[in-house]
């Protein structure tokens, strides 16, 4: 079978594999957001600026927008070979979504770091 | 006197391409002595005395060859050991989907056995041949229950999401079934062959585990389960 090309890990084994390990970090850092917003209830910005300033938080959330990359493109590229039978278009919307998948990532590392 | 008889309602799906524009549904009856049970296959092949172009494929009638799948009541079941009695009515009859429609219920079932073909079904075995059979423990024959019963209906790869949009790329559940039963044999030595071609984001890993292949197999094996157990072992041997 031809190589997919624009798959994140090029391969079945491995999208599934990264598919699985960033989808538990996301749950880890959804529970831990979720967690600590009951546990502040008066959450104003000093609060979250103080935990957003911590270099372990930095470390967590790095991980969990590089989970969000890798799973969102290993998923929607599976939505997109399942549906789009036009190769052009279907060629078109994968860079795309690459594309916008990495900008999303380096925009948030720069929010991240100007906290 | 006799007791009046009690109708049981069809409505059956019919192509003829020699003739039919395009498919439509036909609706049908039958009257049976109440208290009475068929089968689906029986009830057709009455269908047949009243309607003889009516077109559906059966063989052992027993539930053992796996020819007279057909999607009823919009679950894919064989029509042989499927009663009349467990079903609402009117009793809606179509083929199997997703594979081409020769004629009425039947199919043609080369994509699918393509897709068999590609996770070659037999023993690979490249040492000298013993004197006597190649023996296996008891332990290492249980590894094949539950893999080796398929009667290659195409029940559940007919009923896979995944094999309907992609059913050239994807195995489908029966084939991965089959995969998982030879890289299971203790005799076979192309293991490593068979995973390696099974890594590719298609053949295996379309699979997404909504089991519609364990739901609607009638000899209650579990395709996913087999899916599951190649992807283990393609970890074990791609980490």
């Amino acid at each position: 079978m031809v190589k997919s090309v624009l798959t994140f890990g090029q391969n079945g084994l491995s999208d599934w594999l990264w598919q699985r390990v960033s989808a538990v970090i996301l749950a880890l850092y959804t529970i831990f957001l979720l967690g600590y917003i009951l546990c502040h209830p008066g959450l104003d910005f000093a609060v979250w600026q103080t935990l957003y300033a911590h270099p372990a938080m930095r470390l967590f959330t790095l991980f969990a927008l590089l989970s969000l990359l890798i799973h969102s493109w290993i998923g929607i590229w599976t939505v997109l070979t399942d549906y789009i039978k036009y190769v052009y278009l279907r060629l078109f919307l994968e860079i795309a979504l690459v594309l916008a998948l990495a900008i999303y990532f380096v925009w948030g590392i720069q929010i991240l770091w100007s906290v | 006197m006799s007791a009046a008889l009690s109708e049981i309602k069809f409505s059956i799906y019919r192509y003829n391409p020699e003739k039919d524009q395009k498919p439509y549904m036909q609706e049908m009856s039958l009257s049976v002595e109440p208290g009475k049970d068929l089968m689906v296959l029986g009830a057709l092949k009455q269908l047949k005395e009243i309607d003889e172009t009516l077109t559906f494929r059966h063989s052992c009638g027993e539930g053992v060859c796996g020819s007279d799948a057909v999607n009823v009541n919009g679950k894919n079941r064989l029509c042989c050991i499927t009663p009349v009695s467990e079903l609402t009515q009117p009793i809606v009859l179509r083929p199997i989907p997703s594979l081409p429609v020769i004629r009425d219920l039947v199919v043609d079932m080369t994509p699918f056995y393509q897709q068999y073909e590609k996770v070659d079904p037999y023993l690979i075995n490249d040492t000298p041949v013993p004197a006597t059979e190649r023996l296996q423990s008891p332990s290492d024959r249980a590894k094949l229950d539950g893999l080796y019963e398929c009667i290659l209906c195409a029940c559940c790869t007919t009923a896979c999401p995944s094999y309907w949009w992609n059913p050239d790329k994807f195995l489908g559940p029966a084939a991965l079934l089959q995969a998982s039963r030879f890289i299971s044999d203790s005799r076979d030595t192309a293991k490593n062959e068979r995973l390696t071609k099974l890594e590719d984001a298609y053949s295996l890993y379309r699979c997404r585990g909504i089991m519609n292949c364990a739901d609607v197999c009638p000899k209650g094996l579990n395709p996913t389960q087999a899916i599951a157990h190649i992807r283990t072992e393609l970890l074990r041997e791609g980490v």
